[in-house]
């Protein structure tokens, strides 16, 4: 089988010792900042991009995925513990996993987590090796009008699914997108928007813009709510679900894992779109809908599968079409260009170590997760009596050294104080900064893409109708936005997202 | 007019904000040849963005004032935290070179710390002390990054 093959290559390169380190390294970084709350994984891997620089792609890509899947891990202890999401995809878990822990069940609501977690992070490496090859194949079908197309229909998706009236989402894409234009013009070689300043001509950097809104106006955010912790004193003691709680949990799991092993490969969707869905479908067919809100063990296991499986499934369009499905994703689009790797479906027939070595390590990652969270719970609890007003200086440290190693310039330092308060008057406005990040990212590829495809049809625009594959993209696209604007479909959207 | 009033006060912000991104980028970009669709200047698709932002920000101000719109009003805004972070960055940016890594990091903290409500010196200065010994291992003595750690002065 061409699978086991593919997956002992990547083994062999996953097991590496620098490789097995920078996995643990990653996943102990990715459960600390999923338990800290107020610091996530978006702003973290942005943090560690610059110092990436120094390792090996794959040590460096497979630290940085470690980070992600970690965090949903460490989420779910602080929304167990504390009653306060430590990621913004254990946000459900709060619910129930707060009300066990109450009862004096946080030991059994934390284990149902992990290993609610750890099946989950199995089945969707086997996803994600079984997906990779079909995918690619279909990916090398795409000419500039195909992906065109796509990653209009990622970006539109990405707007559905952000939280926020849909108009507002689609607007921050399209301003993404401008300020993608920043710097040269690869096809004339002339500036734009560049004002002169040298620093930018080559184009606006992702990092000083994605650690000024999510790193220091996230801080100003959360300085404002002064919100007291309440952590559950109690001694964890009784880690093992009983047998009941077993023939309750393991349903849900299996639920939770198939809705977010889908909703991850889908453009805008990850790990917090799929622990939202999954806890609606489990209060759904609940015979016992009343006990969800009061410590129903299948509101813990069935999103906290959803999110990590969700968190693993979502490299799948960005590993094989090359378009990230969510913001962490772009952050790891970032990650690969410093060391010249351009995702899409080359990466798998170019860097096969790389690309298996990266799904491999997922398994071994969740792995290490299982062993580092269940023994150390009672560690990452202690963490959470550190007071913010010693931890935000803290990330207010990591950042700014993070964003000056960008360049080793001040240039990206004054970049990032900008787009603080532009990230502030985002989030007063309460517009949603992800579809912003996004359109950034994918802005040069869609111009680029979008040109060609003119060129190619002497500046036809129907072509991109006419065309089978593009066309059928463009109407699940258009589909997509007559959904959202249904009326009825609009407010169970709102109730589905409302955070 | 009755019909006019704005309603949704924080819709309305946000499309004129589109709006106003839109007529900037709209206006710069008048500067770069547009050329033809079949082969495209620099000033093509940012003309094209653009006119597409400036769409989506009509609508949302248009509807902001609907009859129908719900009431929101915009939130009231934090200066004083917004400007002790702010400026804890740019005093980092400022002062990394001429006063060295160890120095920069100790305004960054002590600037930042003061955003907070529950701010002590004592606390400050302990935190400042600790992050800064952890930042020199890691950074500087671990992974090597080019980082000045002392002022320009002394080298």
């Amino acid at each position: 089988m061409d699978l086991f093959h593919n997956l002992a290559i990547g083994f062999a390169t996953a097991a590496q010792p620098a490789n097995l380190l920078y996995a643990f390294f990653g996943c102990l970084l990715g459960t600390l900042i999923g338990v800290l709350p107020g610091l996530g994984p978006l702003a973290t891997i942005a943090m560690l991009l610059p110092i990436t620089y120094a390792l090996q792609p794959d040590a460096a890509l497979i630290m940085l995925a470690g980070i992600y899947y970690g965090a949903q891990y460490g989420g779910s202890t602080t929304a167990i513990v504390v009653n306060l999401p430590g990621e913004s995809s254990s946000v459900v878990t709060t619910i129930d996993g707060y009300q066990m822990a109450k009862q004096g069940r946080a030991g059994v609501a934390l284990s149902t987590a992990a290993i609610g977690s750890f099946f989950a992070g199995c089945v969707a490496t086997l996803a994600l090796a079984a997906l990779a090859g079909p995918l690619t194949a279909t990916a090398l079908l795409f000419g500039p009008k195909e992906f065109f197309a796509l990653m209009i229909l990622g970006l539109i998706l990405a707007s559905v699914l952000s939280s926020g009236p849909f108009l507002e989402g689609i607007g921050m894409v399209v301003l993404g997108m401008l300020l993608s234009l920043v710097g040269t013009d690869l096809n004339s070689g002339s500036q734009r928007f560049a004002f002169g300043i040298p620093q930018l001509f080559d184009g606006l950097d992702f990092v000083p813009l994605a650690m000024g809104i999510f790193g220091f106006a996230e801080i100003v955010k959360n300085l404002e709510q002064d919100d007291k912790l309440s952590v559950v004193t109690q001694k964890i003691t009784n880690l093992f679900p009983t047998r009941e709680d077993f023939r309750r949990m393991v349903p849900a799991m299996l639920r939770g894992t198939t809705l977010g092993t889908l909703l991850g490969v889908l453009p805008g969707g990850g790990a917090v779109l799929s622990s939202f869905a999954s806890y609606t479908l489990e209060k759904k067919l609940s015979r016992h809908p009343e006990q969800f809100g009061k410590g129903a063990i299948e509101g813990v296991a069935g999103p906290e599968s959803a999110n990590n499986a969700g968190a693993q499934t979502s490299f799948i369009p960005l590993l094989t079409l090359g378009v990230p499905s969510n913001v962490v994703m772009a952050l790891m689009v970032g990650a690969m260009n410093i060391h010249n790797i351009h995702p899409g479906p080359e990466v798998m027939t170019k860097n096969p170590t790389l690309f298996w070595g990266l799904i491999a390590s997922m398994w071994v990652g969740n792995l290490m997760l299982l062993i580092l969270n269940l023994p150390l719970v009672g560690l990452w609890v202690k963490l959470l009596t550190i007071p913010y007003r010693y931890l935000f200086p803290a990330i207010m440290v990591f950042c700014s050294i993070g964003v000056y190693s960008i360049n080793s310039g001040t240039f990206e330092v004054y970049e990032a104080a900008v787009f603080c308060v532009f990230g502030y008057v985002l989030i007063k406005l309460q517009l949603p900064a992800a579809p912003l990040l996004l359109g950034l990212v994918l802005g040069p590829a869609i111009e680029e893409n979008f040109r060609r495809a003119m060129v190619l049809s002497r500046g036809d625009a129907t072509v991109l109708l006419t065309s089978p594959i593009s066309a059928s993209l463009l109407a699940a696209a258009a589909i997509a936005i007559i959904l959202i604007m249904l009326p009825t479909i609009r407010a169970r959207r709102e109730e589905a997202l409302q955070e | 007019m009755k019909g006019l009033a704005i309603r949704n006060h924080r819709a309305f912000a946000s499309g004129a904000l589109f709006l106003a991104f839109a007529i900037f980028f709209f206006v710069t970009a008048l500067q770069y040849p547009a050329g033809t669709a079949a082969k495209m200047g620099p000033g093509y698709f940012p003309r094209l963005l653009a006119i597409v932002l400036a769409t989506i920000g009509l609508v949302v101000i248009l509807s902001a004032m609907k009859s129908a719109a719900g009431r929101e009003t915009l939130r009231a805004w934090d200066i004083k935290g917004l400007a002790w972070i702010t400026g804890s960055v740019i005093l980092f940016g400022a002062l990394l070179f001429p006063l060295g890594l160890v120095g920069a990091l100790f305004v960054l903290i002590m600037v930042s710390s003061r955003a907070s409500p529950e701010f002590t010196w004592t606390g400050a200065l302990t935190n400042a002390a600790v992050l800064i010994v952890l930042c020199l291992a890691v950074f500087v003595y671990g992974l090597g990054l080019p980082l000045p750690v002392w002022p320009s002065l002394l080298n």
